[in-house]
């Protein structure tokens, strides 16, 4: 069976001590978290956490039933299986020598990104976008040296308006 | 009127209709104790925390209500651990009220302290740590209720100890409803017409009965549908009673230590009709081979126990009590046939099984533990509250005791937890004040938790041990034996403490047989005294359990006698 990924959107209540319910779930029954993403909906006594996870479809099925299980959990969308939007967020401290700055300008503005600090001797670069966007375009810039990255991990929502 | 956090806790009690608290007092909980002293809650001290959880858990059982714990902080609270994950992993309904050190000290690695919501965080239904005393009253409500619904489970409630002096208005809503928690109850009909379909089509069909049939009080209309089906039942270790034990469609328990006309219906069964299962390992033994010609249904409260361990054709999501009504009621339109003539051919090959190959051991002079179990079954006429240790004291208890009423065999069935028995047999014994409770018992697991038997004889409940004392841990030594060329490492118990006189230290009484002839007469005398007592069995020391599949084998593949 082959293993697959999924965007799982979990409602949860906001309460201290909800995430590691979830995270120990996780961690319990071997499942795994490949990003996770967790803040407050419109309601602030509701979370919306957004996971990667992978598995083969009955994995998946025990996991979204076992968090649906859990008494904090109240609702859990499987993304991948519904339309949905997703966006990722990335924060890529590139070098930026002056030879190479024209380049970096260049793809920054075919990626609709942002240069948000430059320093005496690098860019910060703030991306958004779908995975595949996001890993192209740290391909690009990995020619000029990457100091650092950081990801926020996938968030999604149902294109749905019911939601 | 504002009430302090103990005296909320004790009222909530009081609305849940609590009657009997096992605890253990500490620093955390003086409060707690100082106004338990005020009330007319029945308090059963016992002697180690982990007895005050089995105890509980052996009173729920009895008497289908939740058990209560209070122990305080720290030590206390980590002692129970071991109970709430056998309750936990047996779907027992809990509430163990833990003390904590002072709000302001949390975090600071106080005298006592420790995390103990985050320690049972796997090995709970759901846990809280109060913040607040204002909301202790909904708390303790919404414990009770996510103890005892849906699929049951123990519950935790953490009360720091500033928690417990301060003060609040009782306030509790009139009915707890969780946006997050909605157990479902009603089976979805249309699946149950399929199961009629499958039920009229089947000619090898079998039902598999599990502690969920016990748990939502199912026996009655279990025993109902098998009768007029004329299907034959076979049920988990957790199961045993739900179906009576002496009934012609009676298959025994399956699994690894089940009998031969179990395992051989389940492997050639053309439908099976599982109520309250989850399909455990020592049930299913090699997946793969599993009721493999069987169309599966499966009923059970908790989605999550369907598709678990085994693909399933009819998943059924409900109650077991309510969806055994249901199919009763679909079978009063449905015509089922000639039954006594469709059944036949397979009733008769399930008898030749029996038949062929039944549960047998070979009395000697020495006493086999299998006959003591048989005596005490003779000699309670089959009435009795059992409650077992674990390891083979467990399997002869399971296969020469038979139930025939739920409620009646108590055992750590999914965690499998020495020295369960015996505080769990205290327990039963004070839900059922006039029943004769036994705990059947293994001179290992007994000295894991023996210190319990001051518990009994302090508080007048006539628990029998009966010990079937080989001076080994004797599943452990069988399978030293079968798969590890009887190197017996570590497995010898010779030194054990003489029971008679351990019985005597307590002011209880001890009987010993040492020859067959004497099994009877310390049965009869046990059980015709009304205080607390210590059967001492010498048993024939490497006697195995039969029939035996090998861990991860087909359970058709059996070793037999």
């Amino acid at each position: 069976m082959s293993e697959d990924k999924h965007i799982l959107s979990i409602l949860v209540d906001n309460q201290p001590g909800v995430l590691s319910r979830i995270a120990g779930l996780f961690s319990g029954r071997g499942y795994n978290i490949e990003s996770l993403c967790v803040a407050e909906t419109i309601d602030p006594a509701v979370s919306r956490i957004t996971m990667v996870t992978m598995g083969h479809a009955q994995i998946i099925e025990q996991i979204k039933k076992q968090l649906f299980k859990l008494i904090n959990v109240i609702k859990v969308h499987d993304l991948t299986t519904e339309k949905s939007i997703q966006r990722e967020l990335i924060l890529i401290k590139v070098y930026a020598k002056s030879e190479h700055r024209a380049e970096i300008l260049r793809i920054v503005d075919i990626f609709r990104a942002k240069i948000v600090d430059v320093g005496p001797d690098h860019y910060t670069i703030e991306v958004t976008g779908t995975e595949d966007k996001l890993d192209a375009i740290i391909t690009l810039l990995k020619p000029m040296g990457i100091k650092n990255i950081a990801r926020s991990g996938r968030i999604a929502l149902l294109r749905d308006s019911k939601q | 009127m504002e009430l302090t956090g103990a005296q909320i806790l004790m009222r909530a009690f009081k609305e849940e209709g609590v009657d009997t608290i096992f605890g253990y007092p500490g620093g955390a909980v003086l409060d707690f104790y100082d106004e338990l002293s005020r009330t007319d809650f029945k308090h059963i001290l016992v002697r180690h925390e982990q007895g005050a959880v089995h105890a509980a858990d052996g009173y729920a059982r009895a008497s289908g209500k939740v058990g209560v714990c209070l122990v305080t902080s720290g030590p206390g609270a980590t002692n129970t651990v071991t109970g709430i994950a056998s309750a936990n992993m047996d779907s027992i309904p809990l509430v163990i009220v833990t003390g904590q050190v002072p709000s302001p000290l949390i975090g600071n690695d106080a005298f006592q302290e420790v995390d103990i919501v985050g320690i049972t965080r796997p090995c709970t239904k759901h846990n809280y740590l109060v913040k607040n005393v204002k909301d202790l009253a909904r708390i303790v409500k919404e414990a009770f209720y996510i103890a005892r619904s849906g699929r049951p489970g123990p519950v935790l409630i953490d009360i720091p100890k500033d928690v417990t002096k301060s003060k609040a208005v009782y306030s509790v809503p009139d009915t707890i409803v969780l946006k997050s928690y909605n157990p479902t109850y009603e089976p979805n009909l249309k699946q149950l017409q399929k199961v009629v379909k499958l039920i009229r089509k089947s000619r090898k069909p079998i039902i598999f009965a599990g502690g969920g049939v016990i748990l939502s009080k199912a026996s009655d209309s279990l025993i109902e549908f098998s009768r007029r089906t004329k299907i034959p039942v076979t049920a988990s270790l957790m199961g045993l009673g739900a179906f009576p034990g002496t009934d012609p469609l009676w298959l025994g328990m399956p699994g690894m230590h089940g009998t031969f006309r179990a395992n051989m219906s389940i492997g050639e069964a053309d439908l099976m009709i599982a109520a309250g299962v989850r399909f455990d390992d020592r049930v299913t033994g090699k997946v793969e081979e599993f009721a493999k010609h069987a169309e599966i249904v499966h009923i059970d409260i908790d989605p999550t126990s369907i598709h678990k361990n085994i693909p399933v054709s009819v998943p059924v999501v409900g109650d077991c009590r309510k969806t055994f009504a249901h199919l009763n009621r679909l079978l009063d339109k449905v015509d089922l046939g000639d039954l006594d003539q469709i059944r036949e051919p397979w009733l008769e090959k399930i008898r030749k099984w029996k038949e062929t190959t039944p549960l047998k051991y070979t009395q000697g002079e020495l006493i086999k533990p299998q006959f003591v179990v048989e005596k005490l079954y003779e000699l309670t006429k089959g009435e009795a509250i059992i409650t077992t240790e674990v390891g083979q004291n467990q399997m002869w208890a399971a296969q020469y005791y038979h139930f025939d009423k739920p409620n009646h065999f108590i055992t750590s069935g999914g965690l499998g937890c020495m020295g369960f028995g015996l505080p769990a047999a205290i327990g039963a014994q004070v839900a059922c004040p006039s029943k004769t409770v036994i705990d059947i018992a293994g001179d290992g697991s007994i000295q894991m938790n023996s210190q319990e038997f001051a518990t009994a004889v302090q508080f007048n409940l006539p628990v029998k041990i009966a010990i079937l004392n080989n001076g080994f841990l004797g599943m452990v030594r069988q399978w030293q034996e079968l798969f590890y060329k009887k190197n017996y490492s570590w497995t010898n118990m010779s030194f054990a403490p003489d029971f008679v006189k351990l019985a005597e230290a307590y002011g209880a009484l001890g009987l010993r047989a040492v020859r067959s002839d004497e099994v009877e007469p310390v049965i009869r005398e046990a059980l015709a005294t009304p205080r607390p007592v210590i059967m001492d069995f010498r048993v024939e020391q490497e006697e195995n359990v039969y029939p035996m599949v090998p861990a991860g084998a087909a359970i058709t593949n059996m070793i037999l006698v």
